[in-house]
């Protein structure tokens, strides 16, 4: 590979590019879904290809190729040329990356468990008997399973003389039980919704989820929702459950200090953000108590990896620091721009995708309370837990979120389960009322695999470490 | 482009190389080039080529499914081996009847010597005249301008072989000031179609209008939806309810409804693949030929689309809306059209006495699929309208409304359409703008 990464970064050089990096990248993956006993969809997929980034004349160019051949590196090196080229047609200023960033290195997820060594047998088996689980609940029409597992081989090489090589792995399982009525649908899912929880690790990562033994419980869950009541509308206290709160980070906190949103380059599809430069270290984003840091050395973490795809090491970064929104996620770029080095957040959607400013996993640390106690010391209230729906505006700023299941707070215990739940807000004030946060013991990591941004189209999967925590005088409940 | 006689070349040797039962083979080749601009530069500029082969391999009822975007050899055997053995491993599905039949495919035309020919200088040329008359407006540019040529081949080993080569043009901006925005956005299988002068003074317009805007109450509106809005409202309902395993889980608005009134008498929408305003597709995903579906006629529920899968599950032909094997999520309309009405935008304000006029929905998400209830902010110029004027602009709107609730206070409906890119990004749908007497807006943004 040395020879095609050295063709294609010689060629550049000699075309006129300024700065040229390659990134040849093979993903291998597999997935399963299992539906009401039966295996609907087990697929393979491999794919590879390379593609060139170039700085000429002060622009960017990018062109890919899925054919990993001497001749098409040329052709598709001399295509990045010219269209950098065009790109300086209409420019404003020339692309500045800051200083050097030079690193020979190698990095591999650490796995206990090879998934892709694994049976797919095996595999099946356990999807199976948690549906069989979820089936035996009167009422679930759908019981569904999945698990997906990468294998993601990248080398990136650049002018500056890095040539990094990482190899990620990841594995994700996730169960969910949909209960019909007469006029109701509602859904339960374990451990997260929308799919799955994934994380960078071996099997180990499926086995400790206990798929099996969760099944049961949430599809006698969804079943119970049909005919719980409507959950009650109004201003009230809000504790939220560590899955749901990994959400609300993801979109609240996680898009809006990506750096290239504040300055305006993802505006006409991802929108911008509410957090413009004049307010890093003094805008008050959240309570004293609200601790927030990007940390891409997690170990499990789906945003944790040695290297992001401008060859930056991956890096621990407080976002927000006792309230006061103090970090951005950089790139160089956008990091030369504020005076600052990269904080290493550019990641690809795979050979075929420029890197973006992506999270990595976006944590809030965790607070003080037992959650026992924060329940007991919660008068009046509605626990809210699992996404169900989501929906945030172009700045960041006004969110709505239903959650799957609810229960009412009465006296400082969990009551009436309720359906439908949904709550609403503006983010600083939000985080601005949160008062407690649960500590380390109900702190776990969560996952999003599913993050889209940027045109063409990319998914990131990115990690979330929450625990439970309480936030007063939220608006509940706006459906008619 | 690989070319109809290389692509028949690699569906043959997949085919002969599958010891399977039934093998399909999906081929999809793109050559696709975009242009982003932001801050009134071009700060994203990338090509690609790749192809992707997708081999289902069915032993008895047990399908497996393997793909690879190498075309070696090698990788072709062992993409084979790999869907055969995939199949081996499953349980039986007991639904799964067949891959479909041969049938005879109807010609349409959807491609373009200008587009497939689009150079990253004509790209630039295009963007550099609206980011010019943005920062002539004080206004700031972004958007994305994209260029493609696709060929999309199914074969099966029941005899069926589809290809179709098609080009696509997808122009889109967002234009800024420090409070304000406008959209613009045109998308055409010729490039030769899109007016990206046009798209920008659209664009440029709405967000010279939009500027200074007021914070109002939420609450109940008569709303004027632009084409924009309405295409999330077809695309919304399509995603949740229009497709057959959503009515055969049972979380179809559609269950048990057919034949019923659901919406306004003046709403009438049908999927063709082979109607040329549209971006045109003759075969689905397995090959079978589009049918004209008709989903909503007069405000009833007709039908919904199926793919070879469902129809089995219920003694019926595929209508030829399938995707991508393995797919979960089932059929789906693609190629969605509205049925015009008689009013001009015009004739909608000045018969509003009080009302909102919506550019276009962003993220918008189901919150309650069965009932059509959508949750989603308006974006890039959202205006009062009083007295049958558009009296001034307002910030951002959150709403939480069933899509059929609305669609059943149609008040008027636009007598021209437009194809709008869904955000999905499958392909587009045609759509006039609305008049709808109740629309339910939750919050308000800052």
């Amino acid at each position: 590979m040395r020879e095609l990464t050295e063709r294609a970064l010689n060629l550049a050089e000699v075309q006129g590019a300024g700065y040229a990096d390659i990134r040849i990248v093979r993903r291998e993956s597999q997935g399963i879904t299992v539906k009401n006993g039966v295996v609907e969809a087990l697929s393979s997929s491999e794919n590879q290809g390379f593609g060139v980034r170039v700085v000429v004349d002060g622009a960017w160019g990018f062109a890919s190729s899925a054919y990993l051949k001497p001749a098409e590196v040329d052709r598709v090196t001399a295509l990045a040329v010219q269209i950098a080229k065009a790109s300086a047609l209409v420019k404003t200023r020339d692309v500045d990356l800051g200083p050097p960033v030079v690193h020979i290195a190698t990095y591999r997820t650490p796995v206990e468990v090879d998934p892709f060594a694994v049976s797919l047998e095996k595999k099946i088996e356990l999807l199976l008997a948690a549906d069989e689980a979820m089936r035996r609940a009167k009422g679930v029409k759908v019981a569904k399973g999945n698990m997906a597992f990468i294998r993601e081989h990248k080398i990136f090489a650049n002018t500056e003389g890095s040539f990094i090589e990482q190899e990620i792995i990841e594995s994700g399982a996730g169960l969910e039980a949909t209960a019909v009525g007469e006029d109701d649908v509602q859904r339960r899912s374990y451990p997260n919704s929308f799919g799955r929880h994934q994380g960078t690790a071996g099997y180990e990562f499926i086995e400790a989820l206990d798929l099996a033994g969760n099944a049961g419980r949430i599809a006698e869950e969804a079943v119970a929702l049909l005919t719980a009541p409507q959950c009650p509308s109004g201003t009230m206290t809000v504790i939220l459950g560590a899955a749901q709160l990994a959400l609300q980070v993801h979109e609240s906190c996680g898009h809006p200090v990506e750096l290239d949103r504040v300055f305006g380059t993802e505006a006409s599809y991802a929108g911008t953000s509410f957090l413009t430069a004049e307010k890093l270290g003094k805008f008050r984003y959240g309570s004293e108590i609200v601790n927030i840091t990007a940390d891409a050395t997690v170990p499990g973490g789906l945003g944790t990896f040695g290297y992001d795809d401008e060859g930056v090491p991956a890096q621990r970064t407080p976002i927000v620091r006792e309230g006061i929104f103090v970090g951005y996620l950089t790139s160089r770029e956008t990091a030369a721009m504020l005076g600052r080095q990269s904080n290493g957040a550019m990641r690809a959607d795979g050979w075929n995708r420029i890197p973006l400013i992506r999270m990595t996993n976006i944590n809030l640390e965790p607070g003080e309370w037992d959650f026992e106690d924060l329940i007991a010391d919660t008068d009046d209230g509605i626990y809210m837990e699992m996404n169900k729906s989501w929906s945030i505006d172009d700045k960041r700023l006004n969110f709505q979120f239903g959650t799957e299941i609810a229960y009412q707070i009465k006296k400082g215990k969990l009551g009436q389960m309720y359906k439908n739940a949904t709550y609403t807000g503006i983010t600083p004030q939000f985080w601005a009322d949160c008062d407690a946060i649960c500590n380390e013991k109900y702190w776990s990591m969560w996952s999003t695999p599913n993050c889209g941004k940027g045109q063409p189209s990319q998914i990131a999967r990115v990690g979330h470490g929450t625990a439970p925590a309480r936030f007063r005088n939220v608006r509940v409940g706006v459906m008619k | 482009m690989l070319g109809e006689k290389k692509i028949r070349e690699i569906t043959a040797r997949v085919l002969s190389l599958s010891q399977a039962d039934q093998t399909e083979v999906l081929v999809f080749s793109d050559d696709s080039q975009l242009t982003r601009f932001a801050n009134s530069y071009i700060h994203q500029n990338v090509a690609e080529r790749d192809v992707h082969v997708r081999v289902r391999a069915v032993v008895g009822k047990r399908i497996g499914v393997a793909s690879t975007n190498d075309l070696s050899r090698e990788s072709l055997e062992k993409v084979v081996e790999t869907a055969l053995a995939v199949a081996r491993l499953q349980l039986e599905n007991p639904d799964f009847v067949s891959l479909p039949e041969p049938a005879p495919i109807s010609e349409v035309r959807a491609f373009s010597e200008a587009t497939a020919g689009f150079t990253p200088e004509a790209r630039a040329r295009a963007v550099g005249a609206i980011c010019r008359r943005a920062v002539e407006n004080d206004l700031v540019a972004s958007g994305a301008f994209s260029t493609a040529v696709q060929e999309i081949a199914v074969a099966n080993s029941l005899g069926v072989f589809a290809y179709f080569l098609t080009t696509l043009a997808d122009l889109k901006t967002v234009i800024m000031s420090d409070d304000s925005s406008g959209y613009g956005a045109s998308i055409a299988w010729d490039v030769e179609q899109i007016d990206a002068e046009a798209v920008g003074a659209e664009a440029v317009d709405k967000a010279l209008r939009s500027r200074n805007p007021r914070e109002i109450d939420p609450g109940r509106y008569t709303v004027i939806l632009e084409e924009y809005a309405t295409e999330d409202i077809v695309e919304m309902l399509s995603y949740v309810g229009l497709g057959a395993l959503a009515v055969q889980e049972g979380r179809s608005f559609m269950c048990d409804r057919f034949g019923e009134q659901i919406v306004s008498p003046a709403i009438s929408l049908w999927d063709d693949g082979l109607d040329p305003r549209g971006l045109p597709l003759p075969f689905d995903f397995e090959g079978v030929p589009k049918k004209r579906v008709s989903l909503i006629e007069k405000g009833v529920a007709m039908n919904v689309v199926y793919d070879s899968y469902t129809a089995g599950k219920e003694g019926k032909a595929s209508t030829g809306h399938g995707l991508p094997a393995p797919n979960t999520f089932g059929p789906l309309p693609i190629n969605m059209f509205m049925a015009p009405g008689q009013a001009t935008l015009e004739e909608m304000i000045a018969s509003t006495e009080r009302g909102i006029l919506v550019t276009r929905f962003w993220y918008t998400r189901p919150v309650h699929p069965k009932l059509a209830i959508i949750t989603g902010m308006t974006r890039d110029g959202t205006f009062l309208i009083e007295k049958g004027e558009v009296a001034y602009p307002v910030k951002n709107l959150r709403f939480t409304q069933s899509y059929l609730d609305a669609l059943s206070s149609v008040e008027m409906v636009g007598r021209t359409t437009k194809l709008v890119r869904s955000d999905f990004e499958l392909n587009g749908n045609h759509v006039p703008a609305l008049k709808l007497g109740e629309f339910e807006f939750t919050g308000i943004t800052k």
